[in-house]
């Protein structure tokens, strides 16, 4: 692409290098943010310089946080003893937006991957580990339920958190896997289906 | 299952050609270097998204030209269905049914089985143990999803095993509990695709029997012996008594991985014992097996392709595979050979509609003096 002014040319390159966004749909915002008033633009930039340098990692749970331990740790209603772990924080909101959790989270970071050079080491899992380990007696965790990625690497890192659990005295669950609700039989991929025969559950009316 | 037409562009030593095909016998015929395996190449192509003889897609490509496309309308049970594959230097290659592409190469194979028999090529019993997992491999990939999708995860954890013991040898450090996971995925795996081999082979090998007696003279008693640790009780102490070498190697020494197919004859392996003819004719009883191991799981007969078979196979071979031919044990079948007339004599002999193609340096003209 031939752009006419060389400060066009850095600002659609420097966009186009956030993922989903081409170069053309980068040249649009762009153009778009010319045809604003300045001060819109000012206040992108100061949001995500803001963003970049003030975000915290809460020290518990390892979710964006604005303080150094985040709301949902410090949440009076949440109940301490069942801790939820995630591969990242997307799935902390996913699973926040079901309404169906009251507990915390621990957001590993990834999920081990040899051939990626991923190891424990690289995740947040000793601290799991520790959390469960230094829990104050009020606070003793009870359960912890693994919500990771369907996937190989998925069940791997899975299997490696409840080996290591099962010396502490913990029980570990993991969720569910099977039909997406309103979906078809016939369209449902036969590794899925397969798995939903074999781990059926026995039928409760409500 | 027939192939009624094929449109190349570019393809190997083609510029453009279009051809008619027959549902029984078609032969090509011409001098050698003139484009008849590269014929056979393209239905392959059709059937199994990738050549037969070279693997690299880029290679087949036209010199000096930047891609190639092969077309071609099959009859599948009265149904239409129109393959296009297109192979773009550079580019993903492109494979399309009925006008939609497919997402993954792998779900086209299995739909339209093929066959190809090249006497020549004894690379499968010459060759080390890899060539023969393939065959064994790709057969049972095409027969059962389910053992494709258990072959697919095996691949994906012994590359994940791998790669951690070659951290462990950088580190110096072994870490049992990290390579645990792995551990158990392959034994439980190679459990699980040891046992479907065997089941498989308990099929292929009275077929694989039965056509070697049909295409050799010999009185020999041949046969194949899966070579497996993965199907014994011991297995997983084996595998974890391993662990050391495995340490040092940096590499799975034990696993379905190093399974072999030992082929036989009178007990002893025809790999070092068995003749030229001997080798020859496993071959091709090989592949008649495998033709026969896809018509009854598919109720479909695969094409069958014939590379060179009048010129490397002796005459009492070649009258007995015609017998078969003549018998209709075949559906459609494709022919190459070099001389003319001799292949006009043999196949004239029989009662198909034959259909003959003269190629001259990459053109294709029906023939039929």
């Amino acid at each position: 692409m031939n752009f006419p002014s060389k400060l066009i040319e850095d600002a659609v390159n420097e966009i186009s290098r956030l993922p989903g966004i081409g170069k053309k749909t980068a040249l649009r915002l762009v153009l778009h943010l010319l045809k604003q008033k300045e001060n819109v633009t000012e206040d992108l930039s100061q949001a995500l310089l803001a963003l970049r340098k003030d975000i915290k990692y809460c020290s518990k749970c390892h979710n964006v946080s604005d303080e150094t331990v985040c709301s949902i740790c410090k949440g009076l209603k949440r109940d301490k003893s069942i801790i939820c772990v995630v591969e990242d924080i997307p799935d902390v909101l996913a699973i926040e937006n079901t309404s169906q959790y009251q507990g915390l989270y621990h957001v590993l970071g990834g999920v081990i991957s040899p051939m990626q050079g991923i190891g424990p080491d690289e995740l947040k899992i000793e601290s799991l580990f520790e959390r469960v380990r230094i829990a104050p007696d009020d606070e003793k965790v009870q359960e912890v339920i693994l919500a990771l990625p369907a996937t190989m690497e998925g069940d791997t890192t899975a299997f490696y958190i409840t080996r290591q659990l099962k010396d502490l005295g913990v029980k570990v669950s993991t969720i569910a896997r099977g039909i997406p609700v309103g979906g078809e039989l016939e369209y449902t991929d036969e590794v899925t289906l397969g798995r939903s025969i074999l781990t059926r559950v026995n039928y409760s009316a409500d | 299952m027939h192939l009624k037409n094929i449109r190349l562009q570019q393809f190997k030593n083609y510029g453009k050609a279009k051809v008619q095909f027959s549902k029984e016998i078609n032969c090509f015929v011409g001098i050698n270097g003139s484009g008849k395996t590269n014929l056979l190449d393209a239905i392959h192509y059709l059937c199994l998204t990738k050549s037969a003889i070279n693997p690299q897609d880029n290679f087949n490509i036209r010199h000096e030209d930047s891609f190639f496309t092969v077309f071609g309308d099959f009859d599948v049970e009265g149904k239409e269905i129109e393959i296009r594959c297109i192979v773009e230097a550079g580019k993903k290659k492109q494979l399309i049914q009925n006008g939609k592409a497919y997402d993954k190469m792998s779900e086209h194979i299995g739909l339209l089985p093929v066959v190809m028999i090249a006497p020549d090529d004894t690379s499968l019993i010459k060759d080390g143990s890899e060539e023969r997992r393939k065959f064994f491999d790709n057969m049972l990939c095409q027969l059962d999803r389910q053992y494709l999708n258990s072959l697919v995860r095996y691949q994906h954890f012994l590359k994940q095993r791998n790669a951690l013991l070659k951290q462990f040898a950088d580190s110096g450090k072994w870490n049992s509990q990290l390579i645990e996971p792995y551990d158990l995925e392959i034994i439980k795996l190679s459990k699980k695709i040891s046992e479907m081999r065997k089941v498989f082979i308990q099929e292929y090998e009275p077929l694989l029997i039965s056509h070697y007696k049909t295409i050799s003279d010999d009185q020999e008693q041949i046969g194949i012996r899966y070579d497996t640790h993965c199907s014994d009780a011991d297995f997983e102490s084996v595998f974890r008594s391993s662990a050391k070498r495995d340490y040092l190697l940096k590499r799975t020494n034990m696993g379905i991985h190093k399974d072999d197919f030992i082929f036989h004859i009178d007990e002893y392996p025809i790999k070092k014992f068995g003749s030229q003819g001997q080798q020859k004719s496993f071959v091709i009883a090989l592949k008649l097996a495998q033709f026969m191991i896809f018509l009854s799981h598919k109720q479909t007969k695969p094409i069958l392709l014939l590379d060179d078979i009048f010129d490397k196979l002796d005459d009492s071979r070649i009258s007995k595979l015609m017998n078969l031919v003549a018998d209709h044990q075949f559906g459609q079948l494709f022919i190459t050979d070099a001389r003319p007339e001799r292949s006009k004599g043999i196949l004239g002999e029989i009662d198909a509609d034959s259909r003959f193609f003269m190629i001259e340096n990459g053109t294709v003209t029906n023939w039929n003096q």
